[in-house]
């Protein structure tokens, strides 16, 4: 394998083809950032409300998860970057189209973050249910009101107990981030595959994306081991009994 | 008045009825003991108390509060009622030290420093203040379930529920946790206790409750129940549970 075409000059934008690597990092990156935030704390909320026994709150969150995550993302991306400026109110939808700033960026990290979080939902919603009914129980007893009970029991244990799986998803942001290249998103794969037409170096510039993908992915699976044996509970072993 | 006072209370659960007209009291200081087969709503029943468990039909005084009644503040009524359960339940995520301080500070409103003399004087008092700083998963079953009945004492409840406290420990573990209520119930705390330790029983309560299929079919003061004319259903339950 020979990466040198990396040094050459690229075809436009003054730079080197590994400055287009470096942007196409930068933009998956960001997006699968923003996403993320998006998918935790809209998928942290309906996944609570999910587990109320508040019907008007549960009813929504449930139908938004159903909905979401039946869904394929490729449709989500072409929902959020085409058909939403027409379902807004006009102004607002003209805006979108000729003035709001980076409209593919935002599409995508809107698409990828409303659909992840209804991902993160159920696996908040499963984490909650796992603790045994005896410790809202036990909680109440104290004289705790619910949303006390949530804040100080059953969400510390439960955060706890989904750390393996929301890791799963958080890996998986960062791969499905790749689908923002169908709606124009410069992000890693989409430099590659440009790269790799301008080149032909197509078998070098994929392994080197391959790579990239891997090294973001073992540092996010080693961010979250610190997480978990920061927040490990002393002699706790799993919520069986 | 009594401070706990169920009057004709049934319950079901969908089509199935696991409390039949439950009617009895505590008075306060009294100690009762509530006992019978597996299935038959006991934990219903003392649940009911401090409104765990809602009730469709009948009334449920607790130191002259309706706990069935709307208008009740079930959170505050709670907090002057503490509960200790078969499992334990201590929080595994915090210290021995701020599972009793908790409810301290968020309901009773007392300051950290506050609730933590309370906290570490109650520890002491059953034995375990070395363990303050420890986690429950890094206890044995007795010792959690001392710290659970800390806890509950730890907000100065006016009675105490008890569902099987002894029920999910090894043998060797049973007593230092029965030392601890028998000697809450000699200082004159009222107690509505699930249990088959008879010999619990025997030693400070003052009735005994026999439930069966959800009704209390024997109520009676603990010399009448130990004595010769309890029911043959009693009899037959007492011979089970104090051949092992
Ligand atoms: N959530 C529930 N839904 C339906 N049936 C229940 C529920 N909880 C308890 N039961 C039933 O109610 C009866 C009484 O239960 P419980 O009060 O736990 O009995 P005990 O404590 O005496 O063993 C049992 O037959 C049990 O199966
Ligand atoms: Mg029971």
């Amino acid at each position: 394998m020979d990466f040198s075409f990396l040094s050459e000059p690229a075809f436009s934008g003054g730079g080197t083809y590994f400055d287009w690597v470096l942007t196409g990092i930068k933009w998956t990156m960001l997006v699968s950032l923003c996403a993320w935030v998006i998918a935790f704390t809209v998928g942290s909320v309906l996944g609570i409300l999910r587990t109320t026994n508040v019907i008007w709150l549960r009813g929504p969150a449930t139908a938004y998860v159903e909905l979401f995550r039946n869904i394929p993302l490729l449709v989500h991306m072409f929902i959020w970057y085409f058909v939403m400026p027409e379902m807004v109110p006009k102004a607002l939808g003209t805006w979108m189209k000729t003035g709001m700033p980076m409209p593919e960026f935002w599409s995508a990290v809107f698409a990828l973050g409303f659909y992840t979080a209804s991902r993160v939902a159920e696996q908040v919603r499963s984490g909650i249910q796992s603790i045994p009914r005896g410790q809202t129980n036990a909680a109440l007893a104290t004289g705790l009101t619910m949303p006390q009970v949530y804040r100080h029991v059953l969400l510390p244990m439960g955060y706890r107990i989904v750390v393996p799986p929301l890791t799963s998803e958080f890996l998986t942001i960062f791969k499905n981030s790749s689908v923002a290249l169908t709606i124009g998103v410069l992000e890693l794969t989409a430099q590659a595959r440009t790269i790799s037409e301008y080149t032909f170096r197509t078998f070098e510039i994929f392994t080197l994306a391959t790579v990239v993908y891997v090294v973001i992915t073992l540092a996010v699976v080693v961010l979250m081991q610190y997480v978990e044996t920061r927040i490990r509970v002393p002699g706790y072993i799993g919520t069986g009994r | 008045m009594a401070m706990i006072e169920f009057k004709n209370v049934s319950k079901w659960y969908g089509k199935f009825q696991v409390l039949k007209d439950c009617t009895t009291n505590v008075e306060k200081g009294e100690v009762i003991v509530v006992c019978g087969p597996s299935g038959s709503g006991k934990s219903t029943l003392i649940k009911c108390v401090n409104g765990l468990e809602p009730f469709q039909q009948g009334e449920l005084m607790v130191n002259g509060q309706s706990v069935g009644s709307k208008e009740t503040n079930l959170p505050k009524l709670r907090a002057k009622i503490g509960m200790v359960f078969q499992n334990f339940e201590l929080f595994p995520h915090m210290s021995v030290i701020a599972n009793l301080n908790l409810a301290q500070v968020k309901v009773l409103g007392r300051s950290e420093a506050e609730a933590t003399e309370k906290s570490r004087a109650l520890l002491t008092r059953v034995g375990l203040i070395d363990h303050a700083p420890k986690f429950p998963g890094q206890l044995s079953g007795g010792q959690q379930q001392r710290v659970a009945i800390a806890r509950a004492l730890a907000m100065d409840p006016i009675a105490m529920l008890f569902d099987e406290p002894t029920s999910a420990l090894d043998p060797e573990m049973i007593n230092e946790v029965l030392d601890v209520m028998v000697e809450l119930a000699q200082e004159g705390m009222t107690m509505m206790v699930v249990t088959h330790e008879m010999g619990f029983a025997r030693k400070v309560a003052n009735r005994v409750i026999f439930m069966d299929r959800g009704e209390i079919v024997d109520d009676a003061s603990k010399d009448d129940f130990f004595g010769t004319t309890r029911s043959e259903r009693v009899q037959l339950f007492l011979s089970k549970i104090l051949h092992h």
